[in-house]
C-alpha cells in the first residue's frame, strides 16, 4: 500500500530533485546576466541622452570635458541602413518569390536554399573583407575609397539571406487554393503573385524584413573598414561617396578611447541603438502574436 | 500545380502579358541565383587575394605566430589558435547552461506564461549588438571579474591554462562574452528541438513507470539530439566568426600564450584590427587569414545543414 504513495527518500525521487533544481539553476546563470546586461545598458546610457546629443558632432578624442553629440552617426546608420535595404529587399523579395513559386524543389533551388543558409552563416567580418576587396580597394565607386555606399553593400549581404529566407517561408505559408482560384479566373503567374499570393504573405514577410534591418543597423564588423567613421555632419547627397559615420563604428571607436567624455557618448549611442533594435523586436513579436490569434478564430 | 493547368494550355493570351511573365520569372530566377553568385563571389575573392601570402608561405602560415610587417614575415597560428580556444570553451560552459535552460522552459516547474516570458526575453538579447555587448564587457564584465581571475591564478595557476598574472583585458574574459552572445542561440534551438518530440514519447515513457528525469535523459534528450546538435555547430560557427564583442575584450596581442589570462587574438579581431591600415603583403596575409576563418566556419556550417537534413522528421 505504502508504494502508491510519494515517498521523498526514494533514490529517484532524490535524483529527480536534484536535477530539477540543477535546471533552475541553469536557468537563473542564463538569465540573470542578461537582465543584468539590459538594465545596465538602459540605465547607463539613458542617463547620457540630451538633446544638444542629437544635433551636434562628436568632439574629436582629447581630454576636454565635453564630447560634442551624435548627429552625424545618427544619420550614417539611417543612411547605411537604407542603401543596404533598397539592396537586399527587391533582390531577396525576388529570389525568395523564384524559390516558393516557381521552383519545383529540383536540384537548382535546392542549392539555393542550401547557399542561403550557408550565407547566412557567413561571420560578418568576411562580408567586409569582401566589400573590402571588390570595392574599396579597387575605388570602383568613381574613385572613392572608404564610403557609406560600400558600408550600405557590405550590410546587404548579411540582410540578404534574411529577406529571401523570411519570403520564402512567408510564401509558402499562403494557401495554394489562393493561387488556383487566381489562376482558375484566367490571371497569368506574375498577376496572380502580385496581387494574391504576395499580399497575403505580407505581414509575415515585412516582419522577418524589419527584424533584418533591425539587426542589420547594430552590425558593426562589416562597417570598419567599408564606411569607416566620420566626425562630421552629413551635408549633401555627395557624402555617400566618402567616409560616413555609424553608431555602432562611433560606440566602437570611442570605447576603445581613454577619455570618460568619449565612453559617456558610447553609452548613450549605446542606449539609442538597443532602444530602436528591441522596440522594433518586442513591437514585432506583439504584432506576430496579435495575427497568430485572429486567424485562429 | 502545373500538371493541373494544362486544360488551359490552348487558350490564347496577349503576346505582352505573355512576355510580362517570362519577364517576370526570369528576374526572379535572376535575382535568387544572386545568393549563389555573392558566395561563390565571396570565396573566390577572399583566395585570389590571399594566393601571394599562401604562395610565399604555404600551409607554414598556419603553424608559425610571427606576425611582423617590418620583416615581413607572417604567421597566424597565435589567432588561429585564439579563435579554436575561445568558441570551444565557450561552447563547452554554453552547452550545459543552454540545454538545462531550454528544458527548465519546456518541461511544466512553472506556469506557461513565465516559461514564454523567458523564452521570448532569450531570443531578444540575441538581438543585441555584440558592438555593445562589448562595450558591456569592457566597463563592467571586465572590474567584476577581476578578483576571481586573481583568486584563479593564486589557486590554480599550476595549469597552463591560468599560468600568467592576469592584467587588464584577456582571453577568459572573451571567452565569457562569447557565452552571453551564444546562450540565446543555444537555448531557442535546443527548446524548439525539444518542443518537436512528440507528446506520445514522453507519456510512455511515464507509462511505464519512469520518472520525470529518466524520461527527460533517457528518451526526450536523445530524441532531440539532432536538433541540439545543429544548434550547438550553428552556435560554434557563430563563435568563430564573432568579431566586435571579442575584439573589444580579448586584448589583441599577438604573443603566443597558453594562457586564458593573458591577452589573446582571434582570427576576426586580427581583421578588425589591422585591415584599416594595413599595405603591402600583409594585406594579403589578412586575406590568408580570413580565407582560414571562412573555411573553418563554411564547413561547420554546411556540417550543420546535413545534419538538420539527415536527421530531421525521424519520428
Amino acid at each position: 500500500m505504502n508504494s502508491l504513495y510519494y515517498q521523498k527518500r526514494l533514490s529517484r525521487n532524490i535524483g529527480d530533485k536534484f536535477f530539477t533544481s540543477l535546471s533552475v539553476i541553469c536557468a537563473l546563470i542564463a538569465i540573470l546576466p542578461l537582465i543584468f546586461l539590459v538594465t545596465y545598458i538602459l540605465y547607463k546610457g539613458g542617463s547620457q541622452i540630451t538633446p544638444e546629443l542629437f544635433t551636434l558632432e562628436p568632439n574629436p578624442p582629447g581630454d576636454d570635458l565635453d564630447a560634442g553629440g551624435i548627429n552625424p552617426a545618427l544619420i550614417g546608420t539611417l543612411i547605411i541602413t537604407s542603401i543596404a535595404s533598397i539592396i537586399a529587399i527587391p533582390v531577396g523579395v525576388g529570389g525568395g518569390i523564384y524559390l516558393a513559386e516557381y521552383s519545383k524543389g529540383g536540384a537548382f533551388s535546392r542549392f539555393i536554399r542550401f547557399g542561403v543558409n550557408v550565407l547566412a552563416g557567413v561571420p560578418s567580418i568576411i562580408a567586409g573583407v569582401f566589400i573590402y576587396a571588390l570595392i574599396v580597394s579597387t575605388k570602383i565607386l568613381f574613385g572613392s575609397m572608404y564610403s557609406g555606399l560600400a558600408g550600405g553593400m557590405a550590410l546587404s549581404i548579411l540582410m540578404l539571406p534574411t529577406v529571401i529566407k523570411t519570403t520564402d517561408e512567408g510564401l509558402k505559408l499562403v494557401p495554394n487554393e489562393l493561387r488556383y482560384a487566381s489562376l482558375g479566373v484566367g490571371a497569368s503567374m506574375y498577376t496572380t503573385i502580385l496581387k494574391v499570393t504576395l499580399p497575403s504573405a505580407f505581414r509575415s514577410i515585412a516582419t522577418g524584413v524589419v527584424l533584418g534591418i533591425a539587426r542589420a543597423a547594430g552590425e558593426t564588423a562589416p562597417l570598419i573598414f567599408t564606411a569607416l567613421f566620420s566626425y562630421y555632419y552629413i551635408t549633401g547627397f555627395g557624402d555617400l561617396f566618402y567616409e560616413m559615420g555609424s553608431l555602432a563604428v562611433l560606440i566602437y571607436n570611442f570605447a576603445l578611447e581613454p577619455y570618460d567624455a568619449q565612453n559617456k557618448l558610447a553609452w548613450a549611442a549605446s542606449f539609442i541603438l538597443v532602444l530602436s533594435i528591441l522596440s522594433v523586436n518586442i513591437f514585432s513579436r506583439i504584432l506576430a502574436a496579435f495575427t497568430e490569434k485572429t486567424k485562429r478564430v | 500545380m502545373e500538371e493541373k493547368l494544362t486544360l488551359f494550355k490552348n487558350r490564347k493570351r496577349f503576346g505582352i502579358e505573355k512576355n510580362i511573365d517570362i519577364i517576370f520569372k526570369n528576374t526572379a530566377l535572376v535575382l535568387s541565383s544572386f545568393v549563389a553568385i555573392i558566395l561563390l563571389g565571396i570565396i573566390l575573392v577572399v583566395f585570389f587575394q590571399s594566393f601571394e601570402s599562401f604562395s610565399r608561405y604555404g600551409l607554414k602560415f598556419l603553424v608559425t605566430s610571427e606576425w611582423n610587417p617590418v620583416k615581413d614575415e607572417y604567421g597566424a597560428f597565435t589567432a588561429i589558435y585564439g579563435t579554436l580556444v575561445t568558441s570551444f570553451f565557450s561552447l563547452l560552459i554554453t552547452i550545459p547552461l543552454g540545454v538545462g535552460t531550454a528544458i527548465f522552459i519546456t518541461e511544466d516547474f512553472v506556469p506557461k506564461v513565465v516559461r514564454e516570458i523567458i523564452g521570448s526575453f532569450v531570443e531578444l538579447l540575441a538581438a543585441i549588438p555584440s558592438v555593445v555587448l562589448g562595450l558591456w564587457a569592457i566597463f563592467v564584465m571586465e572590474p567584476f571579474f577581476r578578483a576571481f581571475f586573481v583568486f584563479l591564478h593564486n589557486f590554480f595557476g599550476w595549469i597552463p591554462l591560468f599560468s600568467t598574472e592576469p592584467t587588464g583585458r584577456n582571453s577568459l574574459l572573451a571567452i565569457l562574452i562569447l557565452v552571453v552572445m551564444l546562450l540565446p542561440i543555444v537555448t531557442s534551438i535546443a527548446r524548439d528541438s525539444l518542443n518537436q518530440v512528440p507528446k506520445k514519447l514522453r507519456n510512455a515513457a511515464y507509462g511505464i513507470g519512469a520518472s520525470r528525469w529518466k524520461t527527460i535523459f533517457s528518451v526526450i534528450l536523445p530524441a532531440a539530439l539532432s536538433g541540439i546538435m545543429a544548434g550547438v555547430l550553428l552556435a560554434l560557427g557563430r563563435a568563430m566568426g564573432e568579431t566586435m564583442a571579442v575584439t573589444m575584450i580579448i586584448g589583441n596581442s599577438n604573443a603566443f600564450s597558453w594562457s586564458l589570462l593573458s591577452p589573446g587574438y582571434t582570427i576576426s579581431s586580427m581583421l578588425a584590427n589591422q585591415f584599416g591600415e594595413a599595405d603591402g603583403s600583409q594585406v594579403s596575409s589578412l586575406f590568408y587569414a580570413a580565407f582560414v576563418l571562412m573555411i573553418l566556419s563554411l564547413v561547420v556550417n554546411i556540417f550543420a545543414q546535413l545534419l538538420v537534413k539527415k536527421f530531421s522528421l525521424k519520428y
